[in-house]
């Protein structure tokens, strides 16, 4: 293994170090691992809190700021936060218009931050509401599973439901496009590269040379299938059609299309890989009409990438417009 | 030797306590290899570090009466675990904790009792039913062999009843398809795995046989 760690136990911590240093209009909480925007709690703004595992940077802790979250939970890598750490978050940013949770789809996040949902309303009153991201087509059979996981769209709704509650809309409004978002989306991965959690030492999975894996999470799970490395077009199709399947994408108005790199992707293949995207969309007659290409939501230094499609209403589509400044998205202002 | 009176006090639940964290540290390697075949090779170290932090406030100045040894065991495993294994074992104990109530020794049916609140907590958080291959195929067993061998005068040999009930659900867990946690993404590849959270709950309830009797 050769990352550029000092101490596979002080990866989290020191990565916030960074952030703080880099970034003197967010406040971190270095005990608790919680990052903050400056001026939290913004009085009288729904809030947004969301975290999970470390390891999918910018997710979540690029996306405070303006705009987008309030507050993000770091838990180790690819291991949920605490119930502790979502309380102290939910309590440091509660301007008296409520709370609102952003929680991936995983059985440990969910369960967490249904405890500090729990324990806040308990102990402090503030009024929480969660909204579970749960977009991943890979996951077939959702009655006999945990469900499908939260991935790409968990951007999306952090961006979309950010703006909604900065323009000043009551939680239970916020909490409503944060879920007609979720439902809205759906998204489906693939690795070039298994990843290594710095702890462990060595790679997750083991990916021969001359295979690919569809159908990933973001943690190393296992995708739908593994098939023989494939040219860039045949791996788009390879994406797109499941999701075009599975949700109806013409008509509205239009799509926002995302192409995201899995952490160790460079631009270039994802700039590539949209233009596969984008020319199989157009024969399937749906309409693009925003686009976000980089690495969003990571899984480590995975080869690999995702497709998220996003079927927009007017609505979205100008809460997506909407200014945001955050480490990891930022525009309009 | 026939016992129907025996209580379990807080030196009790130390005892059971500790018995978990050993049984646990000493198969954490067994626990972790369950899991890297159909989790994330994480169930051994993330519970022995909580354990180890829960051994730590037993330690210090541990607070009085079972009830609250309970909970600060709990909390423990809720801050220090994180994950799935964290909110369950953590909600375990805190249930546990308020079936138990103010009292300074639990009488065999309080105990049960309260061991049966700790499991449906359990199943409370998880949304966990039989055969879903967790936790819960362990525990379900153990706490009705309890109830059902509670009338009876021999208390040791009930809760051995109930760990033995909980080793015979952990093996049937095998043969079982996940329908929760990260292992249902495997779908059929689950099939064929021992369950690590059904081995962690067998070696609590082993724990509870070889320290409450």
């Amino acid at each position: 293994m050769k990352k550029l760690i000092n101490d596979p136990a002080d990866v989290v911590s020191e990565a916030l170090l960074g952030m703080a240093a880099a970034h003197p209009e967010l406040r971190i909480d270095h005990e608790n691992k919680i990052i903050y925007r400056a001026d939290a709690p913004v009085q009288g703004k729904v809030a947004l809190v969301s975290g999970g595992g470390s390891g999918h940077e910018p997710l979540h802790g690029g996306f405070v700021g303006p705009g987008m979250l309030d507050a993000a939970c770091a838990g180790e890598i690819f291991t949920s936060p605490v119930p502790e750490q979502v309380m102290a978050a939910t309590r440091g940013v509660d301007g008296g218009a409520g709370v609102l949770h952003i929680v991936k789809n995983y059985t440990g996040d969910v369960m967490n931050f249904d405890m500090a949902a729990e324990l806040a309303a308990a102990e402090s009153g503030v009024e929480v509401v969660a909204v579970v991201t749960d977009d991943d087509v890979a996951v077939q059979d959702s009655l006999y599973t945990a469900g499908r996981r939260g991935v790409g769209v968990t951007v999306l709704v952090e961006k979309i439901a950010g703006a909604a509650a900065a323009e000043g809309r009551d939680l239970a409004a916020v909490a409503d496009v944060a879920r007609r978002v979720d439902a809205a989306g759906r998204s489906m991965g693939m690795a070039l590269t298994s990843c290594t959690v710095p702890a462990a030492g060595r790679p997750t999975f083991d990916l021969p040379d001359d295979e690919i894996e569809i159908g990933i999470g973001i943690h190393g799970e296992p995708g739908r299938r593994r098939v023989p490395t494939a040219p860039a077009r045949e791996v788009a199709e390879m994406l797109v059609e499941p999701i075009l399947s599975d949700l109806d994408f013409t008509g509205g108005d239009g799509v926002l299309a995302f192409v995201n790199g899995m952490g160790g992707t460079p631009l270039l293949e994802l700039y590539l890989m949209y233009n596969e995207v984008a020319t199989i969309l157009a024969k399937s007659g749906v309409t693009v009409v925003r686009s976000l290409v980089g690495p969003y939501i990571t899984s480590l230094e995975m080869a690999g990438c995702s497709v998220t499609l996003l079927k927009l209403d007017e609505d979205m589509l100008r809460l997506w417009d909407a200014p945001v400044r955050t480490p990891g998205l930022r525009w309009g202002v | 030797m026939a016992d129907s009176t025996a209580t379990i006090d807080a030196a009790g639940i130390d005892r059971w306590i500790r018995a978990f964290a050993t049984a646990v540290a000493e198969n954490e390697g067994m626990l972790t290899r369950l899991d890297s075949a159909i989790g994330d090779a994480d169930h051994g170290s993330n519970l022995a570090r909580g354990l180890k932090a829960v051994l730590a406030k037993l330690d210090g100045s541990p607070p009085e009466g079972p009830a609250a040894l309970l909970k600060q065991t709990g909390m423990t495993l809720v801050s220090s675990v994180g994950g799935a294994s964290g909110a369950l074992y953590g909600t375990f104990f805190l249930r546990m904790a308020t079936a138990a109530g103010a009292t300074d020794a639990l009488d065999q049916a309080g105990f049960a009792a309260a061991l049966r609140a700790g499991v449906d907590g359990i199943v409370a958080r998880g949304k966990a039913e039989a055969g879903d291959k967790t936790m819960y195929d362990a525990l379900a067993p153990a706490v009705d062999a309890l109830d059902a061998a509670l009338g009876g005068e021999d208390f040791a040999g009930a809760l051995r009843a109930a760990a033995a009930a909980a080793a015979a659900g952990r093996d049937a867990t095998t043969p079982l398809q996940a329908r929760k946690g990260r292992a249902s993404y495997l779908g059929e590849r689950s099939i064929g795995h021992q369950d690590p959270g059904a081995t962690s709950a067998a070696l609590l309830i082993a724990a509870a046989a070889d320290t409450l009797g």
